[in-house]
């Protein structure tokens, strides 16, 4: 189930975004944030607690919602815009070490 | 002469005013500005291809909205308008600019610094489960991308914003289930003298409450939040409250809006070494200025609400009068008179302002009684109960210490959103006035960047 609701500005094309692998409908003008939770509910892993996270401020201040190019560019969901092609991770590629104790 | 080299951050409503005191002075300014448009938050402007009018959007602000962008709009050509682009340090004279993996550093005569502000957290056992979203944040989402952040709404915390973004959410056809103020009714009846200073703003409040009853919205006065309920999977699922009349209550919802007003972006502030004073009435840090918006640094200004919560009209004013304040000691022929009425029109705000934090008073005491277990830091997971295990192992009681020892206000977000409350915790936990804890030191660069950043363009 999504998480974000969409209230108007509907009419506007469709674009794929391809999220872990998988196409993701969005529209043109979503940020990657509201494509993201517009079709699913979270946006990362925490990696300090067992909790899944969708963001925060949405205006570029916590960083609370990283996702990541499929080379490992860091990405802002909240102020990066969704364009087609775009291929998004939600675990930053090559970091496998465990931060919990 | 050569043209002085005056250099604006933001391009919010203070930004905007402040560029074109610059170019009716014949000057172009270089408006440095995180967002991908101008406008700041508060007057954020949607994607290109969206439809929404302007009274859709900005409600009673529509007009100034309207006009801020149209101001903006019209000084394309006539400044170095650069969007997109963070200010990381402020060091050696010079402002350090970052824009996609480009960066640069910028000399300047005059910089005037208007970083506009966030909202201001406290926390709440269970602010991490995926969900909790800022006030402004929740505003964000509707404004600039037509969505709401949940199903069934519940916003909480306390302060205009509260009220205006919840109706907003309900004009827009959202689900809006609960607004919970944690602020008394009877703090408002007393703030009514001070907020008597703008009586349009206070009847523009008094009509959005009205319109959330009307539109079958429960709200509540008085409130203390015990927990955001929800779980590591699936995120929130309710909020368990306490009743103004003590009695505990429960709403279930998949969102909360949190936030008890605003609190300013003063990083850059502090990183030019400009002096800061504690403000008793919000109680918060900011930096210094003179009644036109002179810093304790020469050649630095600050206007808006990135130096002090005054509010969007004022920061237009702020904006407008650091700038010629600025252009008055570059030697520049300035109106005095203009300069005075701009001066009283921030005072008329300012006294509003006061109105506003006695109205809807941070509730600081709820930082002490934060269980042990709640998580205090929500960027590295750090708990209540982390912290004043510090503070009785190091004896840490300085905002500073305590958060090299803890990690509190050392993650993701730098303490923009548990700082103020850490600062109340340790208070509190250690007996002292919270001035006394101090503040966390800015640090460069303010925002993440990415270490394949390289030489400019």
């Amino acid at each position: 189930m999504s998480r974000f609701v969409r209230l108007g500005e509907t009419d506007r094309p469709i674009i794929t975004v391809h999220v872990d692998g998988k196409p993701v409908d969005a529209l043109e003008g979503d940020t990657l944030m509201v494509a993201l939770l517009s079709s699913g509910s979270m946006l990362r892993q925490s990696e300090f607690g067992p909790e899944k996270r969708a963001g925060f401020c949405l205006m570029g201040a916590c960083q609370d919602c990283w996702v990541w190019t499929e080379s490992g560019d860091r990405l802002r969901a909240c102020s990066t815009l969704a364009a087609s092609g775009q291929q998004i991770v939600t675990s930053q590629p090559g970091a496998s070490w465990s931060n919990h104790a | 002469m050569v043209e002085p080299r005056i250099i604006i951050v933001g391009a919010g409503p203070a930004g905007t005013r402040a560029a074109e005191a610059c170019v009716q002075a014949g000057i172009r300014p270089i408006v440095l500005d995180e967002g991908r448009r101008d406008g700041g938050q508060i007057y954020r402007r949607q994607p290109d291809n969206f439809t929404r009018p302007y009274a859709k959007l900005y409600g009673s602000e529509a007009g100034r909205a309207q006009a801020l962008h149209e101001t903006f709009d019209g000084l394309k050509g006539k400044i170095d308008y650069r969007p997109e682009t963070l200010v990381w340090n402020i060091a050696g004279g010079q402002v350090w600019t970052a824009s996609q993996t480009y960066q640069d550093a910028l000399p300047y005569d005059a910089l005037l610094l208007c970083t506009g502000a966030t909202d201001r957290l406290m926390p709440v056992k269970g602010w991490q489960f995926a969900g909790s979203y800022s006030l402004g944040g929740a505003q964000v989402a509707l404004k600039s991308q037509a969505v709401s952040i949940g199903h069934k709404v519940v916003f909480m915390g306390s302060g205009p914003l509260l009220y205006l973004v919840a109706s907003q959410y309900v004009e827009a056809g959202a689900h809006v289930v609960a607004v919970l103020d944690t602020a008394p009714y009877s703090a408002r009846i007393k703030a009514l003298p001070d907020l008597l200073a703008v009586p349009s703003v206070l009847w523009n409040g008094v009509a959005l409450t009205m319109k959330l009853k009307r539109a079958g919205v429960a709200v509540y006065n008085g409130i203390k939040p015990m927990e955001i309920n929800g779980n590591a999977a699936e995120g929130v699922s309710g909020i368990r409250f306490r009743t103004g009349a003590g009695v505990e209550q429960q709403v279930a919802c998949d969102a909360v809006a949190m936030g008890h007003h605003l609190r300013p972006e003063t990083q850059l502030a502090d990183l030019a070494r400009c002096a800061f004073v504690f403000d008793p009435v919000t109680r918060q840090w900011l930096p210094e200025r003179d009644g036109d918006g002179r810093s304790s640094v020469a050649g630095i200004y600050l206007a808006g609400d990135g130096a002090k919560i005054l509010g969007a009209r004022s920061a237009e004013a702020s904006g407008r009068l650091g700038a010629l304040a600025a252009l008055a000691d570059l030697g520049l022929p300035v109106d005095k008179g203009e300069m005075a009425s701009l001066r009283g029109d921030v005072g008329t705000y300012a006294k509003f302002a006061r109105g506003l934090a006695k109205a809807f008073p941070w509730p600081s005491e709820q930082a002490s009684q934060l269980p042990d277990d709640a998580l205090l830091c929500r960027c590295e997971g750090v708990t209540a109960g982390d912290l004043r295990a510090v503070m009785r192992e190091t004896g840490a009681q300085e905002a500073n210490r305590a958060k090299a020892f803890s990690r509190v206000g050392m993650g993701r977000c730098q303490g923009r959103y548990c700082g103020l409350a850490a600062a109340e915790l340790i208070a509190a936990e250690a007996d002292i006035p919270v001035e006394q804890v101090g503040r966390l030191r800015a640090q460069a660069p303010v925002k993440p960047l990415t270490i394949a950043i390289g030489d400019d363009q």
